[in-house]
C-alpha cells in the first residue's frame, strides 16, 4: 500500500471501509430512481428527439437546409463537432495522463468523466456524417475501391485523417472504459437481488472474479492502454486542428493550430467535467469522494490550459501583423472589429479572462463558482470554433463574395438536439452503471482516505 | 480420493498478504486468490507470473503499423497515384509526412483491440461467463485464499493448524 504525506488532503472524507463505499455507489442504481432523474431524462429526451426529427429533416432535404451559402461552407456543423471532439479529451486525459502520473485524485472522477468523453465523441461524429448529406454512402470514407474502377480515398487529406483519429479515439476509449468498468459490473452483480438486473450484470459483468491473476492482467492492460491512448488525445485534436491547419484560408493556415486546439479541448472538457461532477456529487451523495480538493485540482489544470489558449489567441494576432501578408492580418483585424466583433469579443472574455480568476484559492475553491465559470468556459469555447471558422471565411478574398452566417432552425435543432442526447445518454449512465471507479477507489483508502491521515494507525486497528 | 478446496476469508489485504506470506514459508501452495480490488505484492507470495499482454500489445502495434504503411503505399503510390497540385506521387518516402497520422492512428488501434481481445480470452471474461468467486463479498469487501488439498503435500489437520495462525475471519470448505 502506497500512503502518502499526512500533510495533503485526503482524497476521501469521512471514515469509509471498504463496504461502505460500495453501498454509497451501488444504492443509487439499486434504489428506485428519484423523481428529478424523470423530469431531468423527460427533459432531455424531448430535446434529443426534436434534434433526431432535425436530422431527419436534414437527411431528407439535403444540407441546403442549414444556413450555409456559397462563401459560408463551414459555419455551425464543423463549430458543433470541434466542440464535441474537444469536449471529449477531459475523459481520456483524466484517466490516461493522469494514470501515467499516478495522480490518485482522478479516480474519483475518471469513470463518468471517461463515460462524458465517448458520449461527447457521439455527438461529434454525428456532425460529418450528417454533413455528408447522403448517409447511407458514408461507408466511402472506408478505404475500400470504389464503384468507378480501383479510386482509393485520399490518405494525404486531414479529412480522412480524421476519420481514422475520431474513430480510433472512440472505440480505443470505449474498450478502456470498459475493461475498468467490469470489475465494477461484478460488485453489482453480486449484490443483485433481482433476478432480472442479476442476469443483465452477470452479463456486463464477463464472468468476472477477481482472481490473482486476473488483477494482475488488469492492471497491465489499464497502464498499456494509458499509454496508448495518452499521445492518442494528443493526436486526435491535433488532426483535427489539420482540417484548418492544412489549408490556405488566412486566419486557418498557422502552424500553432496544433497545440492552441489540444489546449483548448483539454479547457473546454474539464469544463464540462466540472459541470457535470459539480450536479453529480450533489444528486447522487457522492460529496465525500467528489469534493472541493478534486474541483480544485480541475480548476488548476482549468487555469493552466486556459492561459495557453490565452497566450495562443495573443500570438496568432502578433503574428498575423508580424508576418507582413496583408490577407492574414485582414483576417484577424476583421475578427476583433468586423461584423462578427461579438462573437470574438465572447470568446476573449470567456476563454481568457475567466480562467486567470482561478489564481485564487477562494474562487477556485468555491463550488458555485466554479459551476458558473465551467458554464462560462463551455460557452466561450463554442464562440472560439465559430470565431475561427465563420470570421476566417465570410470575408472572401473578393469583396463581391462577401457574406454573413445567419443559422437556420434546423441549424440550431440539431445542435441543441445533440446536447438534449448527451444528457439522455448520461442521464442513462447515471442511472445503471457505477458513476466511481469502486475497485481503484478502495485499493487507495487506506493511503489517502480521511481515516488514514488522521491517524495512521487506523486500518490495523479496524 | 476426494479433493478438497479450502476457502480462507480476511477482511483486509494486508492481514491476507502477512497470511499468505507465513503459509508459503511452512511450504503450503495457494492456488489463487480472490479480492474486490488488486492486492500489490501479492503476485510473487503466491507464484503468479507477470503478464505477457504487454509484449503482444507492442507486436499488435507492429502489425497494424506494418498494414498501415503497406497499404497506404499500395493505395496511394501504386495502385493509383492521386496527382494533388503536382506534388511528388512516385514515391512512399517523399509522401511520408502526409502518411503519419494514419500510420499512427492505426498502429494505436491495433495494438489496443488486439491486447484488449487477448486480455478477454485468457481472462476467459467474455459475456455470458459464469462468475467464479467463492463467495459474493469478495467483489465487495472481503479477501480470499484458495488452497487446493491436492496440490499440498500435507494432511488436512496440519493445513488447519496453520491457517488458525493467519487471523482469518471465516474458513469455508469445499469438495469437488
Amino acid at each position: 500500500m502506497q500512503k502518502e504525506a499526512a500533510i495533503r488532503e485526503p482524497l476521501i472524507l469521512g471514515h469509509k471501509s471498504f463496504h461502505d463505499i460500495t453501498e454509497d455507489v451501488c444504492r443509487p442504481i439499486e434504489d428506485k430512481a428519484p423523481k428529478l432523474w424523470y423530469i431531468l431524462f423527460g427533459i432531455a429526451l424531448i430535446i434529443g428527439v426534436y434534434g433526431v426529427g432535425c436530422i431527419l429533416y436534414l437527411l431528407g432535404t439535403g444540407v441546403g437546409v442549414w444556413g450555409l451559402n456559397k462563401t459560408i461552407g463551414w459555419a455551425w456543423d464543423i463549430t458543433n463537432f470541434v466542440w464535441w471532439v474537444g469536449i471529449g479529451h477531459a475523459g481520456t486525459l483524466i484517466s490516461a495522463v493522469l494514470l501515467l502520473f499516478r495522480q490518485k485524485w482522478r479516480m474519483a472522477i475518471n469513470r463518468s468523466a471517461e463515460a462524458m468523453t465517448i458520449f461527447a465523441v457521439f455527438m461529434a461524429g454525428l456532425f460529418p456524417l450528417i454533413h455528408m448529406g447522403r448517409l447511407w454512402v458514408g461507408y466511402w470514407v472506408m478505404p475500400i475501391p470504389n464503384q468507378f474502377g480501383s479510386l482509393w480515398v485520399n490518405f494525404n487529406s486531414p479529412l480522412l485523417w480524421d476519420v481514422f483519429a475520431i474513430s480510433t479515439y472512440l472505440s480505443v476509449g470505449l474498450v478502456f472504459w470498459y475493461i475498468g468498468l467490469i470489475p465494477d459490473f461484478a460488485t453489482i452483480r453480486d449484490r443483485a437481488k433481482k433476478p432480472i438486473s442479476k442476469k443483465m450484470y452477470s452479463i456486463l459483468a464477463f464472468g468476472w472474479s477477481g482472481r490473482a491473476k486476473e488483477w494482475n492482467r488488469f492492471e497491465l492492460v489499464s497502464l498499456v492502454l494509458a499509454g496508448l491512448a495518452t499521445p492518442l488525445v494528443f493526436s486526435v485534436h491535433s488532426i483535427v486542428s489539420f482540417d484548418f491547419a492544412t489549408s490556405v484560408i488566412p486566419g486557418w493556415h498557422t502552424t500553432i493550430f496544433p497545440p492552441y486546439f489540444v489546449a483548448g479541448a483539454v479547457f473546454s472538457g474539464f469544463a464540462m467535467v466540472q459541470t457535470l461532477m459539480l450536479i453529480m456529487r450533489k444528486a447522487m451523495n457522492l460529496e465525500a469522494y467528489i469534493h472541493t480538493k478534486h474541483v480544485e485540482y480541475m480548476n488548476i489544470v482549468i487555469m493552466v490550459t486556459g492561459s495557453i489558449v490565452g497566450t495562443a489567441y495573443i500570438t496568432e494576432l502578433f503574428i498575423s501583423w508580424y508576418s507582413g501578408v496583408e490577407y492574414e492580418a485582414y483576417a484577424f483585424i476583421n475578427r476583433a472589429t468586423g461584423p462578427y466583433w461579438w462573437s470574438y469579443a465572447a470568446m476573449m472574455t470567456c476563454n481568457v479572462v475567466s480562467p486567470q480568476l482561478m489564481w485564487f484559492r477562494k474562487l477556485r475553491r468555491s463550488l458555485l463558482f466554479t459551476f458558473f465559470i465551467s458554464i462560462v468556459v463551455n460557452i466561450g469555447m463554442w464562440f472560439e470554433r465559430y470565431v475561427i471558422i465563420v470570421t476566417s471565411i465570410h470575408r472572401d478574398y473578393l469583396p463581391s463574395s462577401w457574406s454573413m452566417h445567419y443559422p437556420s432552425p434546423i441549424d440550431i435543432g440539431v445542435y441543441v438536439g445533440t446536447i438534449g442526447l448527451f444528457f439522455v445518454f448520461f442521464l442513462l449512465f447515471a442511472r445503471f452503471f457505477p458513476v466511481l471507479a469502486l475497485n481503484e477507489v478502495k485499493s487507495i483508502l487506506k493511503g489517502s482516505g480521511q481515516s488514514y491521515k488522521e491517524s495512521p494507525d487506523y486500518y490495523k486497528s479496524h | 480420493m476426494s479433493e478438497k478446496v479450502i476457502y480462507v476469508m480476511f477482511d483486509c489485504d494486508g492481514i491476507l498478504k502477512d497470511g499468505a506470506k507465513m503459509l508459503v514459508s511452512k511450504g503450503v501452495k495457494i492456488s489463487d486468490t480472490f479480492s474486490p480490488f488488486p492486492i500489490h505484492g501479492i503476485d510473487p507470495i503466491i507464484g503468479v507470473k507477470n503478464t505477457r499482454l504487454g509484449i503482444m500489445s507492442f507486436l499488435y502495434g507492429l502489425t497494424g503499423l506494418t498494414l498501415a504503411t503497406l497499404g497506404m503505399r499500395f493505395f496511394m503510390i501504386k495502385d493509383w497515384p492521386m496527382n494533388i497540385g503536382g506534388k511528388p506521387n512516385f514515391s512512399y518516402f517523399e509522401n511520408l509526412l502526409a502518411f503519419v497520422p494514419i500510420s499512427f492512428e492505426f498502429t494505436v488501434l491495433c495494438a489496443a483491440h488486439g491486447m484488449a481481445i487477448t486480455y478477454f480470452l485468457r481472462n476467459k471474461t467474455l459475456p455470458g461467463m459464469p462468475a467464479q468467486n467463492p463467495d459474493p463479498r469478495t467483489t465487495d469487501d472481503k479477501f480470499v485464499i484458495e488452497i487446493r488439498t491436492a496440490e499440498n503435500s500435507m494432511d488436512e489437520k496440519e493445513l488447519d493448524k496453520l491457517i488458525k495462525k493467519t487471523g482469518y475471519i471465516e474458513i469455508d470448505k469445499k469438495t469437488i
